[in-house]
């Protein structure tokens, strides 16, 4: 039972917003000492797991690259093409970047989209120069778009990615069932993935709709007040 | 043969090329410089420190982020009209060049299976990405006509946007070990076994659904929750018990999980760090975007396992 103490930690910690590092290290100590394990073996343990799982790290090298194409106007120009472009709402674009996001995922392309490569520099600009066009003024608005172009894209990786056949999730089912003595077929692992994906895909595809519906009655109810 | 070293290497030279730069900063402390100076001896030394010395390092880290030796002081940006200037001359050219990492990285994995020997094959997404980085890089040298030191300085701009949350995923994963070894999910699936039996089935579906996606929230992995909420719920009661099709309990039960995914600030990967990276106020603005489509989805998971792995 004692070594719950590193959940109640988290998300004591979390709740009282300290330093998520600070947390996680505190967190990992109480666990391991409620374990019966000894501080220098926790912190080795710690050290080996951390030099483990460098790999993920290694997609910060992608940064000089944007850092560069956001100096030569990456942004600028994201944001310039659909200002000129008719038609294209906050949703719209939200929602085609959801469905791409979603078959890309599903055929294995996990890694051409993300945070760094593509919510950064392209689609959260897009997003808020769509806003800009539907009426969304300052700072708190946007920073809504915003967090909403990197939902979006958690989303549509998320339920998207388990229809692929060789991705992590599919032979971790895979192989812990097999250690009951059940054997399934990938295939028959993903195919249950396309229920909630097209889900997934309705769920957030309403949201939009209704997020292009409310910024077009604001901006109504705006004009009315001027007018 | 390439190996995942040498894309270490690479990074660590990229680290220490940040801490440098820093230095050189006079606006800025020097906390900063040494976190991505202990960053770049992890990449390039992290073998030979020793799992001790390793765990030295990393309490060191979390040291100068306590100690707000990362707080970012928000620089002006100097360079919007060159910015402007740049997206007028350059045009679609630059969102070819973003294409440069995904598509070498795609051709990579897959071309490379052809050349036995030249990759390390385990790794040959991870090393094209960073044949990528170098190639999209060569390319923006000679196409974008951008400096030399570019790449680093506008790298590191967004580095320290980052800040602390660049290696929240790593420590996480180093937390999972701890868990592991003190036996945290065993307990976790004891509880939550205790709990069930007795129950009708769709309350016991909504127990290994909701739970799985409450253990991924606490570990921020649905990865870590799948294994203990299979052993205690999934397959004594729902595979065993009333003869659920294993292969729509297992798959829906882990996208249950990945609905935790979307609520949780442990996920650091995706909630945390694109909150730093797109510069916003609330650290959790992404989780709140997320929440709205997180519940229902929750809840269609219940009914999709309790519809399709139990044929009435």
């Amino acid at each position: 039972m004692m070594v719950l103490i590193g959940i109640v930690i988290i998300a004591a910690g979390f709740v009282l917003r300290f330093n998520p590092l600070l947390v996680v290290v505190a967190a990992a100590l109480a666990t391991g000492m409620a374990a019966g394990m000894a501080p220098v073996a926790i912190i080795a343990m710690l050290g080996k797991s951390f030099n483990d799982t460098r790999y993920i790290s290694v997609i910060w090298l992608v940064l000089p690259v944007i850092g560069m194409l956001e100096a030569r106007g990456l942004q600028e120009r994201a944001r310039s093409i659909i200002a000129g472009m008719k038609g294209a709402t906050t949703g719209r674009l939200l929602a085609g970047y959801l469905l791409l996001r979603q078959l890309t995922a599903a055929v294995g392309l996990t890694s051409i989209a993300g945070h760094p490569q593509t919510v950064r520099p392209l689609l959260a600009p897009m997003a808020e120069a769509a806003a800009e066009k539907q009426g969304v003024t300052g700072e708190d608005g946007k920073e809504r778009i915003k967090a909403l172009a990197a939902a979006t894209d958690n989303i549509g990786l998320f339920f998207g990615e388990d229809i692929f056949l060789a991705i992590g999730s599919i032979l971790l089912m895979k192989g812990l069932l097999e250690q009951e003595g059940i054997s399934i077929e990938p295939f028959h692992l993903s195919v249950w993935a396309i229920p909630t994906a097209i889900s997934a895909f309705l769920i957030h595809g309403f949201r939009l709709w209704r997020l292009d519906r409310k910024l077009a009655k604001d901006v109504a109810a705006k004009g009315e007040d001027a007018g | 043969m390439i190996t995942l070293q040498w894309v270490y290497v690479f990074a660590g030279i990229a680290f220490a090329g940040f801490a440098l730069l820093r230095l050189f900063d006079k606006r800025l402390g020097i906390g900063a410089s040494a976190f991505w100076a202990l960053l770049a001896l992890s990449m390039l030394a992290g073998d030979r420190l020793g799992d001790f010395g390793n765990g030295l390092l990393v309490l060191a880290l979390v040291a100068i982020a306590a100690l707000g030796g990362l707080k970012h002081r928000t620089l002006p940006i100097e360079d919007a009209a060159e910015r402007a200037e740049g997206a007028a001359r350059f045009g679609n050219r630059l969102f070819g060049i973003a294409l440069v990492i995904a598509l070498t990285a795609l051709a990579g994995t897959l071309g490379f299976k052809h050349v036995p020997g030249l990759v390390e094959a385990k790794q040959v997404t991870l090393i094209s990405l960073a044949l990528g980085v170098i190639l999209a890089l060569l390319i923006g040298h000679v196409v974008l006509r951008a400096p030399a030191m570019m790449p680093l300085r506008d790298g590191r701009r967004l580095m320290d946007q980052v800040g602390w949350a660049a290696i929240l995923p790593q420590m996480l994963a180093s937390l999972g070990a701890i868990f592991a070894a003190a036996g945290v999910g065993d307990v976790v699936g004891r509880l939550i076994g205790e709990a069930a039996p007795g129950a009708g089935l769709f309350t016991l579906v909504a127990i290994y659904a909701l739970g799985m996606a409450a253990f991924t929230m606490v570990m921020g992995n649905a990865f870590a929750a799948f294994p203990v909420m299979m052993a205690a719920v999934g397959l004594p009661m729902l595979i065993h018990g009333h003869h659920g099709n294993p292969a729509a309990v297992a798959a829906i039960g882990m996208l249950a999980g990945f609905c935790g995914t979307l609520m949780t600030p442990m996920a650091a990967n995706f909630n945390l760090v694109p909150a730093a990276l797109l510069e916003l106020k609330d650290r959790n603005g992404v989780i709140r975007a997320q929440v709205p489509t997180a519940i229902p989805l929750l809840a269609v998971n219940v009914f999709l396992i309790w519809w399709l792995a139990f044929p009435k």
